[in-house]
C-alpha cells in the first residue's frame, strides 16, 4: 500500500497529464474547476486515468456525482445549500471538506468541494479497502 | 468530398486494437489550401483519421448501439509533415473501455517513419438525447464509416446488399 505522499504525488501527476497543467501549479487545496481549469469532460478523463494508474475500479457517480442534489428544493434555497443539503453532501462526498463549505454554503461554489486533497483521500480509502 | 479519412482497415482486434491505412493524394482539396505552394496534410485531418480508426473500434465494442463522439484529445504530438503520395498507417489500441466512453492511444507512421501520436477520448452520449442535441451527422461512425468496416466483414452487411471481398484484413471476432 503506497503512502499518502505517494498517492498524492500520483494523483497530482495524473491531474497534470489530464488537465495539461504544470505539476508545480498543483497543491492539495487546488480546486479542479476554478484553480486547474477542469471542464465537465475532464472529470471522466480523470476517472479513467485514476483507474488505470492505481488499478482500481471507480463506480460511476462515486467520485464525481453528476448531480448531487438532483434539483431537490429542500437542499438548495435562495442560492444557498440548506442544512439538509449539507447532510446530503456529507453522505455523497465523504472525502470533501464539507465543513469548510458549510461556513458559507453558496450553491455556486459547490465545485470548490472537488479538490486534489479530496481525490487523494478517496484513492487512499479505495486502496485501503483493496478495491 | 466525403468525410472519410481512412481508406481501409488492415487489422481489427475487437475491444483491443485496429490498424487502418490512408493513402494521401494531391487530388484531395485540402492540399490546395494547406498551404498554397507548400502542400502538406493538415494535422487536424490526420487526427480525424486516427479518431475514425479508434472510434470504429470503440463503436464495434458496443455493437454500434452507443453514440460515440470525440470528446477530448489530451495529447497529440507531430513529428513531421506529410506530403501527397504517402501512405499513412493509423494504429490504435484501447487504453480504457467503459460504458461511459473510452480512451485510445494511437500512432501514425509512414513507411515505418513516425509521423504523430495522440491520445483520444470518446464518450457515449445518452441515446435518447444524442440525436436531438447533435444530429446524426456528428457521430464518429456515419453509415459510410460502418460500411468500411462492413467490407472487412466485421459489421453487418450494407443495406444495399453490396459486398467486397477483403481477405487481406486480419481480424478476430469477439
Amino acid at each position: 500500500m503506497p503512502t499518502k505522499e505517494e498517492i498524492y504525488k500520483k494523483v497530482s501527476d495524473t491531474l497534470a497529464d489530464s488537465l495539461n497543467v504544470e505539476p508545480d501549479e498543483i497543491t492539495p487545496a487546488s480546486t479542479l474547476q476554478e484553480d486547474l481549469g477542469a471542464e465537465s469532460i475532464d472529470f471522466l478523463d480523470i476517472v479513467f486515468r485514476l483507474e488505470r494508474g492505481f488499478g482500481i475500479k471507480i463506480p460511476r457517480d462515486e467520485l464525481f456525482p453528476e448531480s448531487v442534489f438532483q434539483g431537490d428544493p429542500q437542499f438548495v434555497q435562495e442560492g444557498k445549500v440548506t442544512p439538509a443539503g449539507i447532510d446530503e453532501l456529507r453522505k455523497k462526498l465523504p472525502y470533501a471538506d464539507v465543513d469548510g463549505f458549510a461556513a458559507d454554503p453558496q450553491f455556486k461554489n459547490l465545485g470548490d468541494l472537488f479538490t486534489v486533497d479530496m481525490i487523494t483521500k478517496y484513492i487512499e480509502s479505495k486502496l485501503a479497502a483493496g478495491q | 468530398m466525403r468525410w472519410i479519412w481512412i481508406d481501409r482497415f488492415i487489422d481489427f482486434q475487437p475491444r483491443q486494437s485496429a490498424q487502418a491505412v490512408k493513402n494521401t493524394s494531391l487530388a484531395e482539396d485540402h492540399f490546395a489550401q494547406h498551404f498554397p505552394g507548400y502542400p502538406v496534410m493538415p494535422a487536424s485531418l490526420m487526427l480525424e483519421g486516427l479518431a475514425q480508426t479508434g472510434g470504429i473500434l470503440v463503436g464495434h465494442a458496443f455493437d454500434f448501439q452507443e453514440k460515440v463522439v470525440l470528446a477530448k484529445i489530451p495529447k497529440a504530438r507531430f513529428e513531421r509533415d506529410v506530403i501527397a503520395g504517402e501512405t499513412l498507417l493509423y494504429s490504435v489500441r484501447i487504453l480504457d473501455l467503459r460504458p461511459e466512453g473510452a480512451t485510445i492511444h494511437g500512432t501514425i507512421t509512414s513507411a515505418g517513419d513516425p509521423v504523430a501520436e495522440a491520445e483520444i477520448m470518446f464518450i457515449h452520449l445518452d441515446k435518447s438525447l444524442a440525436g436531438k442535441l447533435f444530429g446524426e451527422s456528428n457521430f464518429v461512425f456515419s453509415g459510410e464509416l460502418k460500411k468500411i468496416l462492413g467490407l472487412s466483414q466485421l459489421a453487418p452487411a450494407p443495406a444495399d446488399g453490396s459486398t467486397l471481398p477483403n481477405d487481406s484484413v486480419k481480424h478476430t471476432q469477439a
